[in-house]
C-alpha cells in the first residue's frame, strides 16, 4: 500500500510539473507578453519599446529558465538598472531594493504568486478570497447533488425496469443533457424574470414582497448566503453533476440486486427494505464512491459558467477575468489551483477505491 | 397588424417546419417497413426510448439540412423596430418578408427562429465530425496500447491521462485563443490531428487485402489521393483546388474539442481491447499468422462495435456542449455567428427583461443533447439484447 501511494504521488507530480509548464508555456506566448507590455506600459509604443519594457521585465530569457524562475528552483534574475541600482525578479516581488534581505529564489515554492493586474492586487490574496467564495459554492452544491444522486440511482437501481426505474432514468439522461448555461438560462427566465415566467404571478397574487422571487444574481452572496440568492446557481450546477453519478448508482446497484447473497436474503424472509438498506447500499456505492471524487473536476467547468453567469465573484470567475484580461500571473495561478484540485482529487479516488474495495489488492 | 397568440405561433412554427416533417414521416415509414433488414438500426425501432430519441436528432438534422427553406428572415439582417420585439410579433412594413418574427427578436433586431434554425446548421457541421475524427484517434492509439501493452501502452495512458488531469475550461481559455490562432500551435496539432485518420484508413485497408496487391494498391491510393488532398486544406490550407478549408477560427475550435475528447475514447477503447484480446478467435487469428494490425482493425474493432458505437452517440452530445460552452464565453466564434452557444451568450444580458432570445437556443440545445443520449440508451439497449 505504501508503495501503490508512492508510486502515485510522484507520477502525480510529473503530471502537475508537464501540465503547469504547459500552462507556463501557452500563457507566456510573445503574442500574449506584447498585449502584456501594451497593457502595462500604453497602448501606442512602438515594437521597440515592447522589446526594451519586455527586456527590462526579464521576459527576454528562454522560456525554460523562466519557468524555473516562476517555480523557484532557478535564482531570479537580477539586473542594474539606468540610475546604477539593482532590480529583478526577488525586487520587484520584495518591493524595495536591498540586497541582504531580498531572497535569491522567489518563486511558487516560496510563496511568491506575483501580482495580478486586472485586480491590482497580489495574486496570493486574490486566490484565497476567491476561493472561499467558491468553497462554500461547492459545498452547497455537494450537500444537494450528492445525496439526490444517490436517491435518484438507488430507488431507480433496486427494481430494474420497474416504472420507477423508467421515469427517474429518464429524468436522469434529462439531466445530463442540460449543460449549466441552458438551465441556467432557464432558471433565471422562470424563477428570477421580474417580465415572465413565475415571479409576476406570485407578485400579482400578492405572494411574495419584491418583484422577483429568487435572485438571479448571486453577488449579495458573498456577504450573506441566503436561500433566494443561493438556490438558483447551486441547482444549476448540481442538476448537471448528477444525472451521471446517478447513472452509476444505478448501474452499480442493479448488479448487486442479482448477486445471489441478496436472493439468499430474500429468501431467508427478510424484508425489502432492509435487504436494500442493510445488504445492498454498501456494496452498491462503492462504485459511486469514485465517481463522486472525479465528478469534481468536472464541477469546475460547471463553477466557471455558473459564476460568469450569475455574476459571483468566486475562483471560476476570477478565472474567466483572468483569461479574458490577459492577467498571466493571475491565470498561472489558479491554473495550478485548479490542476491541484484535480490531481488530488483523482489521488483520493484511487486510494479510495481501494480502501474501500477488500478485493483490490496492491502490492 | 395584431401579434400572433401563442397556439398562432405553434400553429405557423407547425406549417413552417413542413418539409422536416415530411422527411421525418418518410423517414419513419421506411425505416419501420424494413427494419427487420436493418440489422443494429433496425432493432432501434423496437425500442420507444431509442426511437424518439433518434427521431429528436433527425429532427435537427433535417432542419440543419433544410434550413433555407426552413428560415423565416436572413439570420443576420436587422429589421428596424423589431429590437427584443416579443414572439409572434407583426413586422413593420413587410412587403416581400415574412410577416411574423415567430420567436420574436434579439437584442439587434434579428430574428430569433431564423437563427435558432442556423445554429442547428452551425452546431452539426461541426459536432459530428469532431467526434469522428476524436473517434479515429482514440481508435488509433488505443488499440495498440491495449493489444500490445508494455511500455507503449504506458507511455500512451501517462499521455492520456496528462491531457484528462486538465481542466476543460482552462484549456479553452488558453488554447482558444486570438493570440494562439496566430501562432503555429493549432496548425501543428491540426497536423498532427487530421493525418491520423489518413494513417488509419491507409492502414485498415492495408492490412485487409495486402495479401491482394491489385485491390490493395487500388483502396490504399484511392484512399491516400483523397485523404491528403483532403488533410492538406483543412490542416494546412493549401488545397489547391479550394475544395476543403477551414478559417483559423473553425480550426482552432476544432482541434481544441478534439484535443479534449481523443483521450476518453482512447480510455474507452483500450479498455475494450484489454477485455477481447483474450478471446478464443484473437487466439486463432495470432496461430493462422495474422499481423498484429489485422488482428486489431478485423479481429478486435469489429467485435467492440457495439459500446463504440453507443459512446459516439453520447460523445456527439457531449461535443454539442463543448460547442455550446465556446461559445458562451465568446471564444473562437466569428461575430453574428448564429451558433447556439453565442447566441445564448448574447441573450443572457436581458435575461430577466427579454429571455425568449437566450431561451431558444437554449431548449433546441438540450433537445438535441438530450436526443442523442436516448438514442444511446436506445442502441445500448438493444445491442445488449443479443
Amino acid at each position: 500500500m505504501l508503495l501503490f501511494l508512492a508510486r502515485r504521488i510522484g507520477v502525480m507530480l510529473v503530471t502537475a510539473l508537464c501540465l503547469t509548464f504547459v500552462v507556463f508555456y501557452l500563457t507566456n506566448l510573445p503574442a500574449k507578453l506584447e498585449t502584456l507590455a501594451k497593457t502595462q506600459a500604453g497602448s501606442r509604443i512602438s515594437d521597440a519599446e515592447v522589446a526594451t519594457w519586455l527586456a527590462r521585465n526579464g521576459y527576454n530569457q528562454p522560456m525554460l529558465m523562466r519557468y524555473g524562475e516562476w517555480l523557484g528552483v532557478v535564482p531570479g534574475w537580477t539586473a542594474e538598472t539606468a540610475d546604477g541600482g539593482i532590480t529583478g525578479r526577488c525586487y520587484q516581488m520584495a518591493g524595495h531594493a536591498d540586497p541582504q534581505t531580498v531572497a535569491v529564489r522567489c518563486g511558487l515554492l516560496q510563496g511568491y504568486w506575483g501580482n495580478s493586474t486586472r485586480f491590482r492586487a497580489p495574486v496570493s490574496d486574490v486566490i484565497a478570497a476567491r476561493l472561499g467564495a467558491t468553497g462554500w459554492l461547492m459545498l452547497w452544491v455537494l450537500i444537494v447533488m450528492v445525496p439526490m444522486a444517490l436517491a435518484v440511482g438507488v430507488l431507480a437501481g433496486m427494481r430494474e425496469g420497474s416504472r420507477m426505474d423508467r421515469s427517474l432514468s429518464t429524468f436522469a439522461i434529462a439531466s445530463t443533457a442540460t449543460p449549466e448555461y441552458v438551465s441556467g438560462v432557464v432558471f433565471i427566465a422562470l424563477l428570477a424574470s421580474s417580465a415572465v415566467g413565475l415571479s409576476p404571478l406570485l407578485v400579482s397574487w400578492g405572494v411574495i414582497d419584491g418583484p422577483v422571487l429568487f435572485q438571479g444574481n448571486a453577488r449579495s452572496a458573498i456577504e450573506k448566503i441566503t436561500f433566494w440568492n443561493f438556490a438558483l446557481p447551486v441547482m444549476t450546477i448540481a442538476l448537471y453533476g448528477m444525472g451521471y453519478i446517478a447513472r452509476i448508482t444505478r448501474a452499480s446497484m442493479t448488479e448487486v440486486m442479482t448477486q445471489q447473497y441478496i436472493r439468499t436474503a430474500r429468501l431467508k424472509g427478510v424484508s425489502f427494505g432492509t435487504i436494500v438498506l442493510r445488504h445492498a447500499l454498501r456494496n452498491a456505492l462503492i462504485a459511486p464512491f469514485t465517481v463522486i471524487m472525479l465528478q469534481i473536476p468536472w464541477l469546475l467547468n460547471g463553477v466557471v459558467i455558473v459564476e460568469v453567469l450569475f455574476s459571483y465573484p468566486g475562483f471560476g470567475w476570477t478565472l474567466f477575468e483572468a483569461a479574458a484580461n490577459n492577467d498571466i500571473e493571475l491565470l498561472l495561478a489558479a491554473s495550478v489551483v485548479a490542476v491541484l484540485v484535480v490531481l488530488i482529487t483523482q489521488l483520493i479516488s484511487d486510494i479510495g477505491y481501494v480502501w474501500l474495495n477488500p478485493r483490490i489488492r496492491v502490492a | 397588424m395584431e401579434p400572433l397568440s401563442w397556439a398562432g405561433i405553434f400553429t405557423r412554427l407547425f406549417v413552417q417546419l413542413w418539409p422536416i416533417w415530411a422527411a421525418l414521416i418518410v423517414l419513419f415509414a421506411v425505416s419501420i417497413l424494413y427494419r427487420r433488414r436493418l440489422g443494429l438500426y433496425g432493432k432501434l425501432f423496437d425500442s420507444v426510448v431509442g426511437m424518439i430519441g433518434f427521431a429528436i436528432v433527425m429532427f435537427w438534422v433535417f432542419v440543419a439540412l433544410f434550413a433555407d427553406m426552413v428560415i423565416t428572415h436572413d439570420p443576420l439582417a436587422q429589421f428596424s423596430g423589431m429590437r427584443n420585439a416579443a414572439p409572434g410579433s407583426p413586422l413593420r412594413n413587410a412587403e416581400d418578408h415574412y410577416a411574423y418574427f415567430l420567436l420574436g427578436g434579439d437584442a439587434l433586431a434579428r430574428d430569433v427562429f431564423s437563427r435558432m434554425v442556423m445554429g442547428a446548421r452551425e452546431v452539426l457541421r461541426i459536432a459530428p465530425f469532431a467526434a469522428m475524427i476524436s473517434f479515429m484517434i482514440g481508435i488509433s492509439l488505443g488499440l495498440p496500447a491495449g493489444y500490445v501493452g508494455g511500455r507503449l501502452d504506458t507511455s500512451l495512458t501517462f499521455v492520456a491521462n496528462l491531457v484528462l488531469a486538465f481542466p476543460v475550461i482552462l484549456l479553452f481559455f488558453l488554447l482558444v485563443a486570438p493570440e494562439i490562432q496566430n501562432t503555429a500551435i493549432p496548425r501543428v496539432m491540426a497536423g498532427i490531428l487530421f493525418l491520423v485518420p489518413v494513417l488509419f484508413f491507409t492502414v485498415l485497408l492495408n492490412a485487409r487485402f495486402f495479401t491482394q496487391p491489385m485491390k490493395r494498391n487500388l483502396y490504399v491510393g484511392a484512399v491516400l489521393v483523397i485523404g491528403l488532398w483532403a488533410y492538406s486544406g483543412l490542416a494546412f490550407n493549401l488545397d489547391p483546388l479550394g475544395l476543403w478549408g477551414m478559417s483559423p477560427n473553425l480550426l482552432n475550435v476544432f482541434v481544441a474539442v478534439v484535443f479534449v475528447n481523443a483521450p476518453t475514447v482512447f480510455r474507452i477503447v483500450r479498455g475494450i481491447t484489454l477485455d477481447i484480446k483474450t478471446r478464443d478467435y484473437v487466439a486463432a487469428a495470432q496461430t493462422r499468422g495474422e499481423g498484429p494490425w489485422y488482428i486489431m482493425l478485423w479481429e478486435i474493432l469489429p467485435n467492440a462495435r457495439g459500446p463504440l458505437i453507443v459512446d459516439f452517440c453520447l460523445r456527439i452530445g457531449y461535443t454539442t456542449i463543448l460547442l455550446g460552452t465556446l461559445g458562451f464565453f465568446g471564444l473562437g466564434v466569428a461575430p453574428e455567428s448564429p451558433d447556439w452557444g453565442s447566441t445564448i451568450n448574447q441573450g443572457r444580458r436581458l435575461l430577466t427583461v427579454y429571455p425568449h432570445a437566450a431561451l431558444a437556443p437554449a431548449l433546441a440545445l438540450m433537445s438535441l443533447v438530450l436526443g442523442l443520449n436516448l438514442l444511446a440508451d436506445g442502441l445500448r439497449e438493444e445491442s445488449l439484447k443479443d
